[in-house]
């Protein structure tokens, strides 16, 4: 079973629910967590795992041989990138444009165009305390993270229990994250701020036909406006995590929040029994 | 014209508060939203819509099931796995067009694809450039480019100081868009290890493109110590501490009433933005 811990907005709590979570089902499950947050991944913070191996992320990149171009032209026309340029007798690359479609090479009348491998992150995987751990890292500089996320999903072997920790937001990371998950977690919190991008999230859930259910977090402050709209979209308020200092200072110190208080350990078990009633 | 994007590598740092509050106090400036898949800013400025855009970019594969013969030349030459039993997943599909090129029977066309909608909006506080991403769509760093120039051409027009933008979480593609060639970074960040990591890896991102950066620590009183690493810290990187501000509940406040909380507060948090402020616009006016 695959769950998802997402929320449109960021910094409302996915690493604390993802971890802990996964830290609660360890002693009873085969559980994997992937961090597919390849930009800022934090799940390591809290985890601490031992990495026990390391794999670039390759793009493959166009590589001209001088010799066999005729500058006809054909691969910058067919680039959908403007990745290539012909100008006068040169051939212009722009690596960090190419998305590695491998068009340009097939489509070469000449045959003078090879690919190269180009580093853009780096996958690494280890244990954590009885936990399977796998997360990616998007080189600083780098724009694109679909291509890491895909490698941490792919290294991820889907047995058993797969939780992963979505990046914020609703656009091509996430989609690439969350897609073949069976249930998502939306954490939110009851601000306008996280009731606005809670309903992103769950259009972006809906579009993707994903079954997904909330946590709310810090409740105690904000509104009920949350609430309200997940009575209203029937969608299952499945945890709810009270606004606390003791609970904040756990998490500032990269303390998973069932390690530092082992009682929630039974909230989250309870959180994954409603979600495999709620899953496809 | 100075443009100042306000970043932090992790979310929920408090971005969107400290932005609303700068276009409260700053006198001169164009806002914009960059944060273009999970805009917030418009909640605290109200904006009144004049003029909206729809913002068409790349392509999605189509195949004609009436040409197709089944080959699976594109399903075997797909990078992307876009293309299973004979049918385009476009939320898979990249756009690159490759299968359109090689399918011998013709049958795959690119269609252009709505990716989203950008706005121009007046706020009491001054013009605003936001935008909304489409659901599960690609491309927000174009997206945010637009923004951007948009928000540009409005200061150029009106002879306006100071471009404040909210930026997304992150290092990617968005931030970088949001980042480059602006005058100013300021970074927020709270004193959590995950904060202080994310700190390390949006401030090499400002290195990478040369975009000058300050650092704000937001509720910094909630650990003293990691608070005192982010210090420590960013004087071994030469970058300039412009504030640090309390944690308190006035600032979930303000927003539930959907104003900047320098609006809704005289308190020790508004005073520390009001001294921010007055330091990043001197340290502008000096470059």
């Amino acid at each position: 079973m695959i769950i998802s811990v997402a929320s449109g907005k960021g910094g409302t709590g996915k690493t604390l629910v993802s971890t802990s979570l996964a830290l609660s089902l360890k002693d009873s499950h085969k559980v994997t967590l992937l961090d597919c947050d390849v930009e800022e991944p934090n799940a390591h913070v809290f985890l601490k795992p031992t990495i026990t191996s390391s794999e670039p992320v390759l793009i493959p990149v166009p590589k001209i041989d001088e010799e066999k171009c005729t500058r006809c032209g054909k691969c910058a026309e067919v680039c959908a990138y403007n990745a290539i340029a012909v100008l006068g007798e040169h051939v212009l690359t722009f690596p960090q444009l190419c998305h590695g479609c491998g068009a340009c090479s097939y489509l070469c009348p000449e045959k003078a165009i090879s690919e190269e491998p180009r580093e853009t992150g780096v996958v690494e995987m280890g244990q954590a305390d009885g936990l399977e751990f796998i997360h990616g890292k998007l080189t600083v500089g780098e724009a694109m993270a679909p291509p890491i996320i895909r490698r941490v999903k792919k290294q991820g072997n889907n047995e058993g229990t797969v939780i992963i920790d979505i990046p914020p937001g609703t656009s091509c990371p996430v989609v690439e994250a969350v897609k073949g998950s069976d249930f998502c977690i939306l954490v939110t919190e009851p601000t306008p701020f996280g009731l606005n991008d809670l309903i992103l999230a769950v259009e972006t859930m809906r579009e993707l036909n994903i079954p997904c259910g909330v946590v709310l977090n810090r409740a105690g402050v904000g509104d009920s406006k949350v609430e309200e709209y997940c009575l209203k979209e029937n969608i299952p308020v499945l945890l709810t995590i009270p606004l606390d200092t003791e609970i904040a200072r756990l998490y500032s110190k990269g303390i998973p929040l069932v390690e530092g208080m082992p009682e929630w350990k039974d909230n989250f078990r309870r959180l994954f029994d409603r979600i495999k009633g709620n899953s496809r | 014209m100075k443009e100042i994007v306000v970043l932090s590598g992790k979310g929920g740092t408090g971005k969107t508060s400290i932005v609303g509050s700068l276009a409260a106090l700053a006198r001169d400036k164009v806002l914009a939203d960059c944060d273009v898949d999970a805009a917030d800013l418009h909640l605290l400025l109200k904006p009144r819509l004049k003029q909206e855009t729809e913002f068409w970019s790349g392509q999605v594969a189509h195949i004609d099931p009436d040409k197709c013969t089944q080959c699976g030349l594109c399903q075997d030459l797909c990078r992307f796995d876009a293309i299973k039993d004979f049918r385009v997943d476009p939320v898979s599909c990249e756009g690159c067009c490759f299968c359109s090129h090689i399918c011998p029977a013709e049958a795959i066309t690119m269609k252009e694809n709505l990716s989203g909608h950008w706005f121009i909006s007046d706020t009491k506080y001054g013009p605003l450039v936001h935008a909304r991403l489409g659901i599960a769509q690609e491309n927000s760093g174009k997206l945010v480019a637009q923004v951007r120039q948009q928000a540009r051409k409005i200061a150029e027009e009106r002879n306006i100081g100071y471009i404040i933008s909210d930026g997304p979480p992150g290092i990617g593609c968005p931030v970088i868009s949001s980042l480059s060639g602006t005058s100013l970074a300021l970074l927020v960040t709270e004193p959590t290890l995950s904060g202080i990591h994310d700190l390390e890896r949006v401030l090499s991102v400002c290195r990478h493109f040369g975009v000058p950066a300050v650092v704000c620590i937001n509720k910094h009183d909630i650990n003293e110590e990691n608070s005192r690493r982010i210090e420590d810290y960013c004087l071994k990187q030469g970058v300039e501490v412009a504030a640090r501000i309390p944690f308190d509940n006035a600032v979930t406040e303000a927003i539930v009433r959907g104003v900047p909380v320098v609006e809704y507060s005289d308190g020790r948090v508004s005073r520390e933005i009001e001294k921010m402020w007055q330091n990043i616009s001197e340290r502008l006016a000096r470059n």
